[in-house]
């Protein structure tokens, strides 16, 4: 079957229910989705498809022939990052960076949706992403700051410190 | 995974979905994936034969005159907006990122959770006295829900019901991603002025509140009477003796938004 993923056309061997996190992670060795639960409960795995985020652990491969993937090596590169990575690079929105993927995509989808930076607004489309760290308030924070546009110098951080361990963003 | 050893059967019609589905036996059934994935993923579910519903042609939401007609595989995300109680009580299912790959059909055929209650949708369409048309071994059969939801095997094709002319929503809301309902009070006012009553979050599933309904017009009353309509569980996201005291309350919230909206 062919995916596309992120622009790229593959041609997938998986079996047609496979899920489409394992044809991404053990296939094509995609590996920002993650494999939290595996029941759709914590949004560690969310991908695009079609634009829309959804959970890439419960969607069977069979059922998403035609549509197009976008994980975060979609968004950006490392050195041209997307305005919604710079913003979580900026307001430090990643702690352990199990949850960042999920996350981005899905204020990606928010913001390319006309979400605003109304913070309740933005709880309810990160809804459905848990993060173990604790750092919802600097997500929401970063959120909001691509809502609003802002605009991010990659050396600094919010506090105006200089980043000097983040390899690949400067 | 076990899917290698498992026939899969992509129908591209409903026609052909509900030949290939036959009278059920042997069929695991995929729309939207939600609730089979995770058991297929961990190798609890290894059916013999897979029917995805994915280009069956059974989603949309369409409408004619006074009635409303969902496909079985429309997303839960399509209803939200849709007038009470229908658009509320898909709301209050999961989070968008479900509510998107989710089904309708799925939402009211998914059985009963052993750790939490499913088939939200089963109140407000209960309420909304919803018709079924459904196959399986004896052919296509159009039904009330609260039939079709006791009749055992078939495949759901699409439900309906005539726009009320006034609907209300209540649940006692869960604070997790996966938002189990711990209880809802669907309800709405027929053209004719009658009250309908339903509810979610129950030992089994959805059922209507007709001892409620006979006192609507005392709403204090009527959410005491409720409880001779329903038996609760006790399971992970609430207790017996907890549904019991708040059913009479969300009885009486939606019977009181019904009264204010007349």
């Amino acid at each position: 079957m062919n995916l596309s993923v992120n622009g790229i056309a593959h041609d997938v061997e998986s079996a047609p229910l496979t899920s489409l996190l394992d044809v991404l992670r053990e296939e094509l060795g995609i590996t920002s989705p993650k494999a939290g639960c595996e029941q759709g409960g914590c949004g560690a795995c969310t991908v695009l498809v079609d634009g829309q985020p959804q959970r890439s652990c419960l969607i069977p491969l069979v059922t998403i022939e035609g549509t197009k993937i976008t994980t975060v090596e979609g968004l950006g590169t490392p050195n041209d990052l997307a305005p919604v990575q710079q913003a979580f690079t900026h307001h430090y929105a990643a702690q352990c960076g199990f949850c960042t993927s999920g996350m981005m995509l899905a204020a990606y989808a928010y913001v390319e949706n006309g979400g605003t930076e109304d913070r309740e607004a933005i709880q309810g489309a990160l809804g459905g992403h848990v993060c173990r760290c604790t750092g919802y308030v600097k997500i929401i924070d970063a959120v909001a700051a691509v809502a609003r546009g802002d605009a991010f110098d990659a050396t600094l951080t919010a506090a105006g410190a200089h980043m000097t361990n983040l390899g690949g963003v400067q | 995974m076990s899917s290698r050893a498992t026939e899969v059967l992509l129908p591209s019609s409903a026609a052909e979905a509900a030949a290939l589905y036959g009278d059920g036996a042997d069929v695991t059934v995929i729309a939207g994936g939600t609730i089979v994935m995770p058991s297929l993923a961990g190798g609890r579910l290894q059916p013999r034969k897979a029917l995805v519903l994915t280009r069956a042609g059974l989603a949309g939401v369409t409408r004619n005159g006074s009635t409303t007609t969902i496909g079985a595989t429309t997303p839960v995300q399509e209803l939200v907006g849709l007038a009470d109680p229908l658009g509320r009580c898909a709301a209050n299912v999961a989070d968008g990122e479900i509510r998107a790959r989710g089904t309708v059909g799925g939402n009211l055929l998914a059985g009963h959770g052993a750790d939490a209650p499913r088939g939200d949708l089963q109140g407000a369409l209960l309420a909304l006295d919803a018709t079924t048309r459904s196959t399986g071994a004896d052919g296509e059969v159009t039904a009330p829900l609260e039939q079709f939801l006791g009749a055992g095997n078939r495949l759901l094709l699409d439900v309906s019901f005539e726009e009320p002319s006034a609907g209300a929503f209540a649940a006692i809301d869960y604070p997790h991603t996966h938002a189990y309902t711990v209880l809802a009070v669907s309800g709405c006012r027929a053209k004719n002025g009658t009250i309908r009553l339903a509810a979610t979050g129950l030992a089994g599933p959805g059922a209507r509140l007709r001892s409620a309904e006979v006192l609507a017009g005392d709403p204090v009353a009527a959410g005491m009477a409720a409880l001779d309509d329903v038996a609760f569980a006790n399971d992970a996201v609430a207790s017996s003796w907890y549904r019991t005291k708040t059913l009479p309350v969300l009885v009486r919230r939606v019977l009181v938004e019904l009264e204010e909206s007349s």
